[in-house]
């Protein structure tokens, strides 16, 4: 979905602004918006492909509107109501008003440190051989799928070249999906000349890449 | 606004909220009922929420990253590892797991410079760098440095020399960037304790240039 997420080139959002001694919390809540989203994510009720997509089908001016917390949090609550954990009532009252729907797990305090150690890798076996190899121009095809994509609008249509080779991963196209397609796809980075993506005026020096499933390619003559 | 992680989640909802919450912002108010209403489901663990927080107020942070790059300084072999699997060379010295599954190191020299970005949405590695600052997420550096990112680094107070190629990695899938940057000159004779302390977090997200040392 070419949704106000896919920032890659836009030219309207002033200069990048550091924030010296900078907090890891701006304020309580954020620290809670984190460990409520990684709690709720390791309930299996969605994976992580489905609540970025969640998070970038947000009303654009809500999402451009809301801090990165406020929109994790308005993520968390889009998905919770969307597979009736929850009912908008609920949300507003913070009360319990309807039978809990049973999850897959619930993360316990002594499960914490050894989930985030183990992390999700999204690496699969997958038979067969990657079709591009290093070194190969492409060009990424010019998709704009309704659904969610990672491929970014900036890229699409241009060539580039493919510089390494990741193994198969979950394509997030298909996994972001509900009921979650949870197929693999060859996985490449590919970079382009910045003067190619941006004209003229760009960086000589710049090349820019992107991570990118092979149906997100095609070969050029 | 307070910073406490370690109140009683329990007795939130047993207070008045009208009294107890009347200093709280929105969203503060929006993020405790929803941990009310969780807890209340049986969805989660309110003790897990606090371990979550503290492993990323204590445990993990740039000071891990900070260790990698020291050590590619000072280890050849390990600096050669880091650049053929870095998932692996990292998980070594015990840094894995979310936002970090697939690592590859990006080796900063006097002729290509390294910076990293997640246009789409905020894609970071967490086991080395912890939870990015606000910038990071910001509009203005995810719509920027792919399209102009010696601007960026200016934004820094940085610059490049005219003829350093600069390369801008966009984190579009579940691989996670970790900038090597140059060891300064002046550090010949630092240990590696030393040399992690130089080690900025933006250098190893490519927005800071580490300066020579006199």
């Amino acid at each position: 979905m070419n949704g106000p997420h896919d920032m890659g080139g836009m030219q309207c959002f002033g200069p990048v602004l550091p924030e010296q001694n900078e907090p890891l919390f701006h304020a309580s809540w954020e620290g809670k918006a984190l460990a409520l989203t990684v709690a709720m994510g390791a309930s299996g009720a969605w994976n992580i492909d489905q609540s970025r997509s969640t998070r970038e089908s947000l009303p654009p001016a809500t999402y451009l509107g809301s801090s990165y917390y406020e929109i994790w949090i308005r993520g968390l609550e889009q998905l919770m109501l969307s597979r009736d954990l929850v009912t908008q009532a609920e949300l507003t009252s913070g009360q319990l008003q309807t039978p809990a729907k049973p999850v897959a797990r619930v993360l316990q305090a002594d499960q914490v440190r050894a989930a985030l150690a183990a992390g999700s890798p999204s690496e699969r076996t997958m038979a067969g051989a990657p079709h591009f190899a290093i070194g190969t121009r492409v060009m990424a095809r010019n998709l704009h799928p309704a659904g969610h994509t990672r491929l970014p609008r900036y890229v699409r249509g241009h060539v580039g070249i493919i510089e390494r080779v990741h193994g198969a991963h979950v394509l997030p196209d298909a996994n972001s999906q509900v009921p979650a397609d949870p197929q693999a796809d060859w996985l490449y980075t590919v970079s382009f000349a910045a003067v190619d993506l941006w004209g003229a005026d760009a960086d000589p020096t710049a090349r820019v890449s992107v991570d990118a499933w092979q149906g997100y390619l095609e070969a050029i003559a | 606004m307070s910073s406490n992680h370690t109140e009683n989640h329990g007795h939130d909802h047993d207070h008045d909220h009208d009294h107890e919450h009347s200093h709280l912002s929105p969203m503060d108010l929006r993020v405790r009922a929803l941990e009310s209403l969780l807890s209340a489901k049986g969805y989660i663990d309110p003790a897990a929420l606090d371990r979550i927080i503290e492993t990323y107020e204590t445990d993990v942070g740039p000071h891990n990253g900070a260790r990698v790059v020291a050590k590619a300084w000072v280890d050849p072999a390990f600096h050669d590892w880091l650049s053929k699997d870095a998932t692996a060379a990292i998980a070594s010295l015990g840094y894995t797991g979310r936002q970090g599954e697939h690592m590859v190191a990006l080796m900063c020299s006097p002729t290509e410079h390294h910076m990293v970005v997640c246009t789409l949405c905020s894609c970071y590695p967490w086991p080395v760098l912890g939870l990015p600052p606000v910038w990071y997420k910001s509009a203005p550096y995810r719509s920027k440095v792919v399209r102009d990112p010696r601007g960026v680094l200016a934004d820094f107070g940085q610059t490049l020399p005219a003829s350093t190629h600069v390369r801008v990695w966009d984190s579009t899938a579940e691989v996670r960037y970790l900038v090597i940057p140059q060891r300064p000159e002046g550090t010949e004779d630092w240990t590696e304790a030393q040399l992690a302390a130089l080690v900025t977090r933006d250098a190893m997200i490519g927005t800071d240039l580490l300066q020579a040392v006199s």
